[in-house]
């Protein structure tokens, strides 16, 4: 069966996001960008299912900038087969791109999507639902283990309180957890062996997507910067604060 | 007046805290129905009915909405969505795993984890791991919003009168079923809505010792207990400790960081909270820029030191 793997290019999760003055977002300019580290996550999964010989081929999908290219590479010096780069200048909502993987979908019928749970830039944690919602497929979100059983996919789900276990017919949508593996390093001679893999460009045109946002950003300012603590010298201190407080 | 659906989080029997303040948010943009989904949930669709702001309950009673699958409550979702001009729910791991598929199925965007609701289609939102605030409006017919838990105050659970409304279940959709869930047992309380926590960090070297230093201090406060993403991922606590981004995000009262550095991550998950205590032997750590109230030093003698004192 084939996979189909989407990855974004976002700020590397090491960076401190600084807020541009003017209030229209967080600059980018001359940061350093890396794979979102949730799908790393999942392509080291698609890449461990192809190893156990589940799955056929892996495909890597991004939707972004020009400069995504260099995530489509990674994923491919990681152990992807090929990518596919649908080129959008401007920030696409995770429903435009739930939309464009869907169309991708439909195209390449994979067995398994697997999408990271959410990108580290805004936080939403929609794409891969709303992938599986248009596709009309089962979903396994924050998945912390995964085993493919004939027909179906045992999902065992990250939730609050515990973990709970699903069974999904495939194809399904799988979004990644923190916990699902560890990610391999891509080795210098696989990122060389990545430079010569197919990278398809489309456009979101070529799946009939309007990327048209629906949310328009009004502003965006730095949170509330929490007044500077004190340091107390030892624990007795501590008690007495504690005390002061009401907690002791 | 808009007409706002909630979808309330329960255990077939009760209401589960998160969904209080989802109601809060609900009721600053209209007039407030409550959504109880779930087989034999009775008991839970009563509780519902007593929380002060719910105007009406709606209750979908059916063996297909057992533990609240996706593929099951989002299409009786979308179908109810026709009466109503926004659908909310908490921004927990059952709100987060419903919710986008709703907004697909309906064809707008969702507006995720909100902190405040600024006018009948504008929010404020944390990107970015809470290093920015964003403020959106929304340009879709519908409304669809996660609320963040620790934004909003909790609706009263009790005060409330409304009428409980069967609704009819949509059929199973066959694509996905239950096998089991293995929920953590624990008499403290949880961590999402403790007044105090206790949190520890990789510097706790492994999980006999977390239990050695951290329990016994947590105890003496009746505190919750939390860890950093080290700490869970070196196997010292299970995961549904895990505070920060892409853990659980708290607002305690008094949140104690042990041998935690602080990494934006974390602190996404915590700097919320009234007042930060934080004892870490590393003098620069980044926990301390955010704590209100910090010791330095080596929490293996300073952490039993302050249990026996308290």
């Amino acid at each position: 069966m084939k996979a189909l793997v989407c990855v974004k290019r976002v700020i590397d999760y090491n960076v401190k996001p600084r807020v541009k003055a003017d209030g229209s977002g967080v600059d980018l300019a001359n940061v350093k960008m890396s794979m979102n580290p949730f799908d790393e996550i999942a392509i080291e999964e698609a890449i461990r299912l192809k190893e156990k010989g589940v799955v056929t081929e892996i495909v890597a999908v991004s939707v972004g900038v020009a400069k995504s290219q260099e995530t489509l590479r990674t994923a491919l010096a990681m152990g992807a087969d090929r990518a596919v780069l649908v080129l959008c200048e401007d920030e696409v909502e995770p429903l435009a791109v739930a939309k464009i993987i869907a169309g991708l979908a439909n195209e390449e019928a994979p067995g398994l999507i697997i999408t990271g749970k959410q990108a580290i830039d805004d936080d939403s944690n929609q794409v891969g639902q709303m992938v599986a919602a248009l596709l009309g497929r089962p979903q396994g979100t924050f998945a912390n283990e995964i085993s493919v059983e004939g027909d179906a996919i045992v999902v065992k789900r990250e939730i609050d309180g515990g973990l709970q276990t699903v069974r999904l017919a495939l194809p399904a949508v799988v979004t990644t957890d923190l916990r699902l593996n560890e990610p391999r390093y891509a080795s210098l001679p696989n990122i060389m062996k990545a430079k010569s893999k197919p990278l398809a460009n489309k456009t979101p045109a070529d799946y009939g997507v309007d990327v048209a946002p629906r949310l328009k950003t009004i502003k965006v300012i730095e949170p509330p910067v929490r007044s500077a603590g004190i340091k107390v010298a030892d624990v007795d201190a501590l008690v007495a604060k504690l005390k002061e407080m009401g907690v002791a | 007046m808009s007409k706002v659906l909630v979808l309330v989080e329960h255990d077939n029997a009760s209401v589960k805290d998160a969904t209080l303040a989802a109601v809060t948010a609900a009721s600053q943009l209209g007039e407030v129905t409550a959504l109880v989904a779930g087989a034999s949930c009775d008991a839970a669709a009563q509780a519902a009915a007593q929380i002060a702001g719910v105007a009406k309950v709606l209750k979908a009673d059916d063996a297909a909405y057992a533990n609240a699958l996706a593929e099951n409550v989002a299409p009786l979702v979308a179908g109810l969505m026709a009466d109503y001009d926004a659908f909310v729910a908490p921004a927990t791991t059952t709100g987060k795993n419903i919710a986008p598929r709703v907004a697909a199925l309906l064809d707008v965007m969702q507006v995720s984890e909100i902190l405040s609701v600024e006018g009948p289609k504008t929010f404020t939102r944390p990107i970015y791991a809470g290093n920015a605030i964003a403020t959106v409006e929304s340009s879709d017919a519908k409304l669809v919003i996660t609320v963040r838990g620790t934004a909003f105050a909790k609706a009263e659970a009790t005060g409330g009168s409304a009428s409980v409304e069967d609704v009819t279940a949509t059929a199973d959709s066959g694509l996905s079923t239950f096998v089991s869930a293995e929920i953590a047992k624990s008499e403290r309380p949880e961590l999402t809505s403790a007044k105090i926590i206790v949190s520890g960090g990789r510097a706790l070297k492994d999980a006999a010792t977390f239990e050695a230093i951290i329990t016994p201090l947590a105890d003496k406060l009746g505190a919750g207990i939390g860890a950093s993403r080290a700490a869970v991922d070196a196997g010292f606590v299970p995961n549904d400790y895990q505070v920060g981004q892409t853990g659980k995000i708290v607002a305690p009262e008094v949140y104690i960081a042990v041998g935690i550095s602080g990494a934006i991550q974390h602190l996404a998950g915590m700097k919320d909270s009234k007042t930060i205590i934080a004892i870490n032997k590393d003098d620069d750590a980044p926990i301390f820029q955010v704590a209100d109230i910090g010791l330095v030093g080596d929490l293996f003698t300073l952490v039993p030191e302050l249990t026996g004192k308290l």
